[in-house]
């Protein structure tokens, strides 16, 4: 019985038995490894880092072995553990205009200063199963050479900065910290960078869908892919006894800035906004959708009427992690017989009342 | 180790600190709580943690649970009144594993009691912590979805949308059509969400002896009713608050002024009635065994 009244735990010990069976699947099919999932699945496994807002490529490979390969539930996993974890201190900006770059594209220049970079992409595939890909005797596909030329790339935001066209990155005041949400509990209105934060761990699928709806209306902001880059960058931290910064390593992420045209206010000139995208790894359409929820809800700082759910802070934010979103929505299959007594109760006791005006009802038309 | 080892892996030696939350995080939500208890009903934000359980399955409570338990404390989880529910099992086992606390199901002999959707037949003493677990905080939500104007009507205590939601109900319905969760005016100031426990309940909350303590971790909210703080439902004069009442005694140990679950019993319409809270059923139960015994029990 589903809710037994005697003997959950037993229940619960050997659904979880059977789970780990199941996660095994048959036993003449090799164990996956860690390293084929983060190789070979890389980009769920991004994806896992991104909304898991951790950057390990191996507990992201594990979480997703472990989770049956449900991206939400290794998030989740992945997000329980992170908690656990102590909290040192925040890094430096990291500098994307110093990236070692894998892929770099712009919608508005033909070409630029460093120039197109495609990169890994399924842009431009044809979506046809390749049945090459089946099978045991799979074909090596040759090794691509990648010609690093290691040119320099500058931001393309950066280069309309020079005739003042576009908004700048805006100044940090000295000494300032970043907000953090999972530290602090997220008030509204919140400041940019508590929103991008939210939105670096927010849904994909949430903010793509709201992303989309700004192009169809709800909210234009006529957006252009100002660039999207993925590469490698350096984080660097300061070290308080040291005094000076070091670099701790690199991490793969992916930038999108979108470039957006305003018409100007009483108080400031015409010129390109941006909305921005980060996540870690390859994480293109994630990034692209960030760009355009960001842009949205900067609504009000440039005077724009708030009509439309993209740029409603506290709706977006409110509901953009997924890990909320699933435990809220599956915590319907908990019990919860005690209030539906209590509505079963009501609902009876109302159409009781319901037959009784009826029944009176039809005996006075009979009349 | 995942996430259900908590409840498989008594053997496995925990490497988290006592309780699981780390000290750090124990001090911002005992802060929060002190808060909570010094200006009963408000909620109060606080830094709600990732828990290894989901969001909306008590993250809220077992947080509460965490910051004060200590390791003389005896543990009591119920869920919907019951002590064997899945989740309630869970959370107990999460308990056991990462605190080795003493667990009991008798609602006296527990110095920490965590519900979800009850609060017990027994009367509740002066050394008992009740910690709610709450899903939705803000009693004001389905008639204003937005924070920025609830915590705006909380502050001037404008509660008059509630007092129209409810009259409107007595306008369509000739009563008040809120069965639980009903809303409740804590120390005369903050309207609150008792979380949702049957209206059966409310006025257990009144006068309590115990300290009442709520947790919402997806929400990221505290509040807290102190020991013998008031705590009155929302009412009209002409239509005075009433609590749900069963015609029959439970079936299992024939209590009557109890909260009774229906148990279907077969597919034509049998049913029975029985007591939701199952530690005071099993010790109300008569000694010569005369109390019928349902399908259910048999089956185990």
């Amino acid at each position: 019985m589903y809710v037994a009244v005697k003997g959950g735990e037993r229940a619960i010990r050997n659904a979880h038995r059977l789970l780990a069976d199941k996660r095994r699947g048959f036993r003449d099919v090799p164990d996956i490894t860690l390293e084929q999932i983060a190789t070979q699945l890389a980009l769920s496994v991004d994806r896992i880092m991104s909304e898991g807002s951790l950057y390990d490529r191996d507990l992201a490979a594990l979480a997703m072995k472990q989770a049956r390969g449900d991206l939400i539930e290794a998030i989740f996993l992945v997000r329980a553990w992170r908690t656990t974890a102590p909290r040192f201190g925040f890094s430096e900006p990291i500098d994307t205009s110093k990236m070692r770059i894998e892929r770099r594209i712009s919608a508005t220049f033909k070409d630029l200063p460093g120039g197109q970079l495609l990169g890994p992409t399924f842009d431009y595939t044809h979506r046809l199963l390749d049945p090459t890909l089946e099978g045991a005797d799979i074909e090596e596909p040759a090794r691509a050479e990648v010609t690093d030329e290691d040119r320099p790339m500058p931001r393309v935001t950066d280069l309309l900065a020079h005739e003042d066209l576009i908004e700048g990155d805006g100044e940090q005041e000295a000494g300032a910290e970043v907000g953090d949400l999972t530290r602090e509990p997220l008030s509204f209105p919140a400041d940019r960078d508590l929103r991008l934060q939210a939105l670096a761990r927010g849904d994909e699928g949430f903010l793509l869908g709201l992303g989309y709806s700004t192009q169809r209306g709800y909210s234009r902001t006529h957006p252009f892919v100002g660039e999207i880059r993925i590469g490698e960058v350096e984080v660097e931290i300061e070290i308080p006894e040291l005094g000076f910064t070091v670099s701790i390593g690199e991490i793969q992420v992916t930038e999108c800035q979108m470039v957006t045209q305003f018409k100007g206010s009483a108080k400031a000139p015409p010129q390109f906004t941006r909305g921005y995208g980060l996540v870690f790894g390859q994480g293109e359409r994630k990034a692209m959708a960030m760009s355009l929820v960001d842009r949205a809800l900067r609504a009000r700082e440039f005077g724009e009427d708030v009509v439309a759910p993209a740029q409603d802070e506290e709706f977006v934010l409110s509901h953009s992690d997924n890990v909320q979103s699933t435990g809220f929505v599956e915590h319907l299959k908990l019990p919860h017989y005690v209030d539906f007594q209590a509505e079963l109760d009501l609902v009876r006791r109302m159409r009781r009342e319901y037959e009784e005006r009826s029944a009176q009802e039809s005996k006075e038309a009979a009349e | 180790m995942n996430e259900f080892s908590a409840i498989d892996g008594k053997d496995a030696a925990p490497v988290y600190n006592f309780a699981y939350l780390d000290e750090q995080t124990k001090r911002m939500i005992r802060r929060a709580l002190l808060k909570a208890v010094a200006i009963p009903g408000y909620q109060v934000p606080f830094a709600s943690r990732e828990m290894p359980m989901p969001y909306g399955w008590g993250t809220g409570g077992v947080q509460i649970t965490a910051s004060v338990l200590g390791p003389d404390d005896i543990l009591k989880v119920i869920d919907q009144g019951a002590d064997d529910t899945t989740n309630a099992v869970a959370i107990r086992g999460f308990f056991e594993t990462t605190a080795r606390v003493r667990t009991t199901t008798v609602t006296e002999e527990a110095t920490v009691i965590q519900t979800r959707h009850r609060i017990p037949e027994t009367p509740l003493g002066a050394n008992q912590i009740l910690v709610y677990q709450v899903p939705i905080p803000e009693p004001l939500r389905y008639l204003e979805p937005r924070e920025v104007e609830t915590r705006k009507m909380h502050g001037l205590a404008e509660y008059g949308l509630m007092h129209v939601k409810l009259y409107e109900d007595i306008a369509k319905h000739g009563h008040i059509a809120t069965t639980y969760a009903y809303p409740v005016n804590v120390n005369g100031r903050y309207v609150m969400d008792p979380s949702p426990i049957p209206k059966f309940d409310n006025p257990k909350m009144d006068d309590c002896e115990a300290l009442q303590l709520f947790g919402a971790g997806r929400e990221k909210r505290i509040y807290a009713i102190p020991p013998h703080t008031s705590v009155v439902s929302l009412d009209f004069e002409d239509h005075p608050f009433k609590i749900q009442t069963f015609d029959e005694p439970c079936a299992l140990c024939g209590s009557r002024g109890v909260y009774l679950d229906e148990v279907i019993l077969d597919d034509a319409g049998g049913r029975m009635f029985v007591c939701s809270d199952t530690d005071y059923c099993e010790r109300h139960r008569p000694e010569d065994g005369s109390a019928p015994v349902a399908g259910w029990e048999v089956d185990q």
